[in-house]
């Protein structure tokens, strides 16, 4: 919990007095850069700036979440750079890890915030409901109140998951806690959207370790997304993606297709629409990831993916023949990969606006 | 608890060898190409292997054409790395793992000696001090105590 001990100690002063040699930290500064994927060129920078850095406080606020969030960050696996970041950042509040609760956290909270007014991180996982505050409390008050006035005295905000991030599951339709984002709120913070369902471990503490890098936050794309995790689309980095351009498709999760691993993208793959960075990260220790196990993407880290109108039927292929429509792929790879892209936000828009809600009488009649 | 390591895994159709990605050619072109800025100007390339979209099969691909050379070093600071040159002179690979065995970073060097080997300034300034104090103490057959002072570098 909060004390006096926050900013005391540099981040190379805390691994010398682990017995860390230089040449052990610079083996972290790899891989720390490789975590942020940042140019191995960088790592010397990175070093002079890792070994200046101070302790910053955290606070971590749970609302209307799942808590796979933070399973995925503290459950996945524990290796020695997430353990390291985490040792070293102060984790001043989390309910779901802490062991107090009520009151007794609320002032650990409020000293965190007290103490570190202005320099303090807030993470954020779960959307927060405006119907009404009843819906999602903490200690009697309203995840709204807690994260304004949270918020109000940090140096910025990390929305983590596609909860915190674009309101997620509880935002899908027909919304019925009012969920919103938290960027949808707060207005006069810096806010980085994590997103994903969960996101990848390492992009959360990727954006940790570059604040504590660079004492600031990473470039964004137009979704408030770190560029360097959301850049490029799971379709341009997809390993699958030259069968995607010969035509050769997977029709079903048993065909000759999937045996020889082409192109999920019939199946409903959401790649072409979907940025992220499971294609190069992985995931569980860099083993796989959705497409390599044979699955399509979901496309999680994108706002309303719940309500794209289905991750296996036809939403994401266009009308007619994709060969047809998209055959030239061989020809123009990356180009004609936007274009269907582009089909496919056309697709889910109209999948959305087709979407007829089924009701609990509904079900009775037909059953 | 058990680890997802533990969990015995059962491959019921093995993969299809004939099915290539084509992500190592490429790669390997990328190495010709830094092998000679370093021949010709001395300036060395990593290329980190995380961030590139390999399929199965793909990074196996590569290391076996790469196959290894002479040199081969074990490092042991926070977790175990090990760092080899290739078949092809110049071409180191190096990989982190953390303590608990996990790989933390893949790369490729590109260079006479990758970087991390070399003694740091820092870590020569604490053995000489650990060695001047060990000679001065009574029992000097008595283990030293590490002690890092990377700020005198």
């Amino acid at each position: 919990m909060a004390d006096s001990k926050t900013e005391t100690k540099t981040l190379g002063e805390s691994l010398r007095q682990q017995g860390v040699s230089r040449r052990g930290f610079l083996k972290f500064c790899t891989a720390t850069a490789s975590m942020m994927a940042l140019p191995p060129t960088m790592v010397p920078a990175i070093a002079a700036a890792l070994e200046k850095a101070r302790r910053p406080s955290v606070i971590w606020l749970s609302f209307q979440e799942c808590t796979g969030c933070t399973e995925s960050l503290t459950r996945a696996h524990a290796p020695t750079i997430e353990n390291l970041i985490f040792d070293h950042i102060s984790l001043d509040y989390h309910h779901t890890l802490q062991a107090a609760a009520g009151e007794g956290a609320e002032a650990a909270r409020e000293a965190a915030m007290h103490e570190n007014h202005g320099k303090y991180l807030v993470v954020v996982d779960g959307s927060i409901p405006l119907k009404d505050p009843g819906f999602s409390t903490i200690a009697g008050i309203s995840n709204l109140d807690m994260l304004k006035e949270t918020v109000a005295g940090a140096a910025a905000v990390i929305a983590v998951g596609s909860c915190a991030a674009f309101g997620g599951l509880p935002h899908a339709n027909p919304n019925p806690t009012g969920a919103v984002s938290v960027s949808e709120i707060i207005k006069d913070k810096p806010v980085v959207n994590v997103s994903g369902c969960p996101p990848i471990p390492t992009v959360i503490t990727g954006v940790l370790a570059h604040f504590l890098t660079f004492g600031g936050l990473p470039e964004l794309d137009d979704l408030g997304r770190p560029k360097v995790f959301y850049g490029q689309s799971i379709h341009d980095r997809c390993y699958r993606r030259p069968f995607y351009d010969k035509g050769l498709f997977a029709e079903t999760f048993d065909d000759e297709g999937a045996r020889k691993g082409w192109c999920l993208y019939r199946m409903g793959c959401k790649g072409p629409m979907t940025y992220n960075a499971c294609a190069t990260t992985k995931w569980n220790q860099g083993t796989s990831w959705p497409v390599e196990s044979g699955h399509g993407c979901l496309g999680c880290s994108e706002p309303d993916f719940w309500d794209g109108g289905g991750f296996y039927n036809a939403i994401s292929i266009p009308d007619g023949d994709i060969a047809r429509n998209i055959g030239l792929g061989a020809v123009a790879g990356v180009a004609v990969g936007a274009a269907a892209g582009m089909l496919n936000r056309n697709a889910r828009a109209d999948a959305v606006a087709r979407h007829e809600t089924v009701t609990v009488d509904d079900l009775e009649k037909t059953s | 608890m058990q680890k997802l390591q533990d969990i015995d895994v059962r491959i019921e159709a093995a993969v299809d060898q004939s099915v290539q990605h084509g992500n190592a050619i490429p790669l390997l072109h990328e190495i010709l190409h830094a092998l000679r800025r370093l021949g010709e100007t001395e300036e060395p390339t990593t290329i980190d292997l995380r961030s590139i979209p390999f399929g199965p099969g793909d990074e196996e691909q590569l290391l076996d054409a790469l196959d290894r050379g002479e040199v081969t070093v074990k490092l042991e600071t926070l977790g175990a790395s090990e760092i080899y040159e290739t078949a092809f002179a110049g071409v180191w690979i190096v990989e982190h793992k953390n303590t608990e065995g996990e790989r933390i970073a893949l790369q490729i060097e590109i260079t006479r000696v990758p970087e991390i080997l070399f003694t740091q300034v820092a870590d020569l300034t604490d053995s000489i001090s650990r060695l001047e104090n060990r000679l001065r103490a009574p029992d000097v057959g008595a283990p030293a105590e590490q002690s890092y002072q990377w700020e005198k570098a």
